[in-house]
């Protein structure tokens, strides 16, 4: 039973990362961002590259598999994967706000980025899975039937870094707080005199950021294939609603529900619920709580 | 007061919501330094899109708006503000999931010199929003968001203060606290330019009265000759019958 609650938590961390992300983008931008699975997906492929690059085994960081290149090689993704949203806000979505588009306009055109950016990754790296290495790393025990690979502890630990970072940002930094202002009440944040352009570039950095660090776990421990994205983008949507679209902390507790949740789903009824689970939760909390777990009742504007 | 300069120039503006449908046309109006001016006229009149015009949170067609004599026309509303303008919506007019503090904070944001001496200044005019100062905006009541809403604005030391119905939807009590409260940010030295229904007791605070109909600029004068004028009853119960 434990094995599986460390299998969620891990699982989870990576989901709460990407929706994370997502939140951000629907409480500011907001629409809601059918790209991002897409942006997670650039940020496992950046690295990659690296790692592939700077090669396995060079600069080891005790046991954790790839060691000090991984790490590098996430932060590189994570500059290129803002550079890529960054592009695709100033020709795409900056423009449809000028024009002053409808959400469903947004949404359409989200859909369409990452159709495309799914094509360009199969285009350029195939479409074959592929792994940043062979290596089977050593499980660490920790108690007597439970055991938890030194990758995994590494992803615990970097989603707890990631998560109080973000709150520390959102809480104290200038920019988090223009930015909660922007979530909240964009028109009153221009009369406050806030720049809300530069406040939308600040989340997409953030929100492509988060996304690179996901992509890079998740392909770490798992693999690459230009579907990835697509795969990941419907349980972090679920873990947005199940935690609450308004708050950026629901979808962390969101993420690690639904991770949690198919980690069981595999305890009890094998693989094959994995996916059916996390809607199953989500058309629950649609039917007796809409607003979700940490979630405020959301505007009509 | 004739002799103060002109701190608020709008020329000959024409703007709406939709290219089709023009809301004001041809207004011109000008705001010394110094002055209340209280912006009236029956719904519909165009009142509020002409303040929303000066904040650039409505496009206009046509005309200038001047602020300082310094053109402020096709500037971003964040650019106007940071240009020691502020302005107070009608409606969610304060960042109701944040606290008190942090509302104040986000005012300050144009203009962060002095925040410490302004935050003090705002505690010594509205003394509830130091009480509940960690407390939610959305969490306080009416007259009290109404108090935040002016001290998040005035947190940016503005020269010219811009209110869109102040009164609005508060009880007669809270209304003349509010109408107070304008006279004193006034003898602050802070030049007030106000949209409101409540005719009179609006021009009983104000030095000047614009009153517009149906986009257009009908009449403006001395606020204590203003309510008075022949035209006054005609602009209002011809426009809105049965007000």
């Amino acid at each position: 039973m434990i094995q599986f609650l460390i299998d969620g938590l891990v699982n989870g961390s990576i989901i709460a990362l990407g929706a994370v992300g997502l939140s951000i983008t629907y409480n500011v931008l907001r629409f809601a961002n059918f790209a991002q699975g897409e942006v997670l997906a650039v940020g496992a492929y950046v690295s990659l590259a690296l790692v592939s690059l700077m090669g396995v085994g060079i600069g080891r960081l005790g046991p954790i598999s790839l060691g000090w290149p991984l790490l590098g090689s996430m932060v590189f993704s994570m500059l290129v994967t803002c550079l890529l949203v960054l592009g695709v806000d100033w020709v795409l979505f900056r423009v449809l706000r000028q024009k002053q588009a409808s959400r469903i306009t947004f949404i359409i055109a989200a859909f369409g980025v990452s159709m495309m950016v799914r094509n360009v990754i199969t285009l350029i790296a195939g479409g074959d899975q592929l792994f940043y290495s062979f290596y089977i790393p050593k499980a660490i025990k920790i108690m007597e039937g439970v055991k938890i690979l030194p990758d995994d502890l590494l992803i615990l630990f970097i989603t707890l870094i990631s998560v109080i970072s973000l709150h520390v940002f959102l809480n104290r930094s200038t920019m988090g707080k223009k930015m909660r202002a922007v979530a909240e009440n964009p028109a009153l944040a221009m009369v406050s005199g806030i720049n809300v352009e530069r406040v939308f570039k600040w989340s997409w950095i953030l929100g492509a950021s988060l996304a690179a660090v996901a992509g890079t776990l998740h392909a770490h421990i798992t693999q690459l294939d230009p579907e990835m994205g697509f795969e990941l983008i419907l349980p972090m949507f679920a873990a947005l609603v199940v935690g609450g679209v308004t708050s950026v902390y629901g979808a962390v507790l969101g993420g690690l529900l639904i991770g949690l949740s198919e980690s069981f789903a595999v305890a009890g009824g094998g693989a094959a619920y994995r996916g059916a689970i996390s809607f199953m939760i989500l058309i629950l909390v649609l039917v007796f709580r809409p607003q979700g777990i940490l979630g405020e009742k959301e505007r009509d504007d | 007061m004739s002799k103060a300069r002109i701190i608020l120039e709008v020329d000959q503006l024409t703007a709406g919501y939709v290219s089709s449908m023009m809301i004001i046309e041809d207004v011109s109006i000008s705001v010394r330094e110094g002055e209340i001016v209280t912006i009236l006229g029956p719904n519909g009149a165009g009142k509020s899109t002409l303040i929303r015009s000066i904040c650039g949170l409505v496009k206009y067609t046509e005309g200038k708006v001047r602020f300082r004599s310094k053109e402020i026309s096709g500037l971003s509303t964040h650019e106007i503000i940071n240009q020691a303008i502020a302005y107070v919506p009608q409606t969610n007019n304060v960042f109701s999931r944040l606290s008190v503090l942090h509302n104040l904070d986000l005012g300050a944001i144009a203009n962060p010199d002095f925040r410490k001496e302004r935050l003090n200044r705002m505690f010594q005019l509205f003394p509830d929003l130091q009480k509940y100062q960690e407390t939610k905006a959305g969490k306080l009541s009416g007259g009290q968001r109404q108090m935040l809403a002016l001290a998040r604005a005035l947190m940016s030391n503005p020269e010219l203060l811009m209110l869109d119905e102040p009164s609005a939807g508060l009880s007669p009590l809270l209304r003349r606290q509010v109408f107070e409260h304008v006279q004193r940010i006034h003898e602050d030295g802070v030049t007030v330019v106000m949209v409101e229904q409540n005719a009179r007791a609006a021009l009983k605070v104000s030095d000047r009265g614009i009153v517009l109909s149906e986009g257009k600029l009908r009449l403006e004068g001395p606020a204590d000759e203003l309510l008075e004028h022949p035209s006054m009853r005609e602009i209002y119960f011809g426009a809105a019958p049965g007000n």
